[in-house]
């Protein structure tokens, strides 16, 4: 029988590795730009100018980095205008999460937050498993019964335990780097003079912008989407495991399907893939519909909870 | 250097190291397990010590129970005395469960007791600790089970067998107990 401890152990390296990954590769591409940028110096057998950038541009993209990482998680409880949840006001919930959190051997426990709406929806915020917050809404636990509501704060565990949000909010402030520094290729595009090279350099700049904020921004995103629903699924089965009752949170599931209004007013692009439901309920199917969902299909999630024999 | 000597060199090497990267896993696997014991033990501490304010509180509506009140009492103490044994621990915690359902069952002939708030609240209170005895249970069995299959997996029982690591208990219902309560109306 697999364990949820070595589940989450692998977990956590397999995260490590793609942010390695991404870090890596993000850098190769800084390190072309630069180069191309500062060609004529390297040319002539000076380094310098090169260093300079290259070593310049990695230290902003650590600083936009820390940014994210010292409000990012705590942004989106003031955006969702979620409250903290007492122990005398929802009993259940706070005895709930405890209770997970020891079944996952966690040395803290989560934070407990409401958001007061009637959609059925919840996410999990917070960097660090030991400083991790949970939210929930309040239309969730009227309308879910304690085996539901757990397998949803199960989920929701698992998400802060496999260090999705980490993994998410780094991606995405590189990414902004991304959009940043092919913004700086733009303007360098229409400001550089072309008299002493026939333009060619121009045609640099055009280049690496689209190679950035075009194409290196639209793979980037089609494979965090990617990322962002395998490990919805990966949430789904290791809450699964940590409950011992997939059913919970498949007829949890049922029930926010059915929902006809998943909180849109609160989220927006840049929080939807937290939540435990996509919040975007546009009827529309598109051809490019499943590749750009932050959140797999939900009749899928339940067959596959369903399908699991323990 | 002679090539051979270098390859039984390169050999020696990574059985070394092996050895240590195995070690060290046990010892934390090790660690892990009496880490998620002592955290079974505080969620019992707190069940027992919620106990006696449980009892005065019901005393004050039910005095003539004596025979549950004594069946909590000798439960609750079987508990303390079972200290780090699993085994009289697992033992002693169901005791105390069933114990602890008589208490329960008796206070439904009382609705005065029932309406009580500081009953309810103790009965929310050890309802949620009962749910985290649980959950430290889970978790102290997962670890356990993780550490037990390392033990007696080869080749790492090799180096549990060499620094003599022991196999660990798991917190299971002894098959006595097991048995079906018979409901007799």
């Amino acid at each position: 029988m697999v364990n949820l401890h070595s589940e989450v152990r692998k977990n956590k390296r397999d995260s490590n590795i793609v942010l390695i990954l991404f870090f890596v590769f993000s850098a190769i591409l800084f390190g072309i730009a630069t180069l191309l940028f500062t060609y004529q110096d390297i040319m002539q057998g000076k380094y310098d100018l090169f260093l300079l950038i290259y070593f310049g541009i990695l230290t902003i993209v650590v600083l936009y980095i820390f940014y994210f990482i010292s409000n990012g998680d705590k942004m989106i409880l003031k955006i969702t205008d979620a409250k903290k949840a007492t122990k005398k006001d929802f009993p259940f919930l706070y005895h709930s999460v405890e209770a997970l959190s020891l079944a996952a051997g966690m040395k803290t426990t989560p934070k407990c937050y409401v958001i007061k709406d009637t959609a059925l929806n919840a996410f999990a915020t917070g960097f660090k498993p030991e400083n991790s917050y949970i939210v929930v809404t309040t239309g969730l636990i009227d309308k879910l019964n304690k085996q539901e509501l757990e397998g949803v704060l199960a989920h929701e565990m698992s998400h802060i335990l496999n260090q999705d949000i980490k993994i998410n909010l780094y991606i995405a402030g590189l990414m902004g780097v991304f959009t940043l520094v092919g913004t700086f290729f733009y303007y360098a595009m229409f400001t550089h003079s072309g008299r002493n090279d026939d333009g060619k350099m121009k045609i640099a700049f055009f280049g690496l912008w689209i190679l950035f904020s075009v194409i290196g921004v639209f793979f980037a995103t089609l494979f965090r989407l990617k990322l962002s629903r395998q490990r919805e699924y990966l949430a789904d089965s290791n809450g699964a495991l940590l409950t011992r009752y997939p059913e919970g949170l498949a007829s949890a599931l049922e029930k926010i399907k059915g929902d006809p209004d998943p909180l849109v007013d609160k989220a927006n692009k840049a929080t939807a893939h937290l939540f435990i439901s996509t919040p975007f309920r546009k009827k529309k199917v598109s051809f490019f519909g499943n590749l750009f969902a932050t959140h797999p299909p939900i009749d899928l999630r339940i067959a596959k909870l369903r399908g699991k024999k323990k | 250097m002679e090539t051979y000597l270098i390859v039984i060199l390169v050999i020696l090497g990574v059985i070394t190291l092996w050895a240590i990267f195995g070690y060290n896993a046990f010892v934390r696997l090790r660690n892990e397990v009496e880490n998620s014991w002592s955290q079974i033990d505080v969620q019992l501490k707190r069940r027992t010590d919620l106990i006696p304010n449980l009892i005065n509180t019901v005393k004050g509506y039910a005095k003539h129970e004596k025979g549950t009140f004594e069946e909590v009492t000798k439960a609750r103490t079987a508990m303390i005395n079972a200290g780090g044994n699993v085994a009289a621990t697992a033992e002693a915690e169901n005791m105390l469960t069933g114990a602890l359902k008589s208490i329960f069952a008796v206070a439904e002939a009382y609705p005065d007791l029932k309406a009580n708030q500081n009953f309810m609240q103790l009965q929310e209170e050890l309802s949620g600790t009962e749910n985290k005895v649980a959950a430290t249970r889970q978790y102290y069995n997962d670890t356990v089970m993780e550490y037990n299959t390392k033990l007696e997996s080869f080749p790492s029982n090799l180096i549990a067998g060499m620094f003599n690591f022991k196999e660990k208990d798991l917190f299971e219902i002894p098959e006595s107990e097991k048995a079906v309560p018979k409901v007799e109306f």
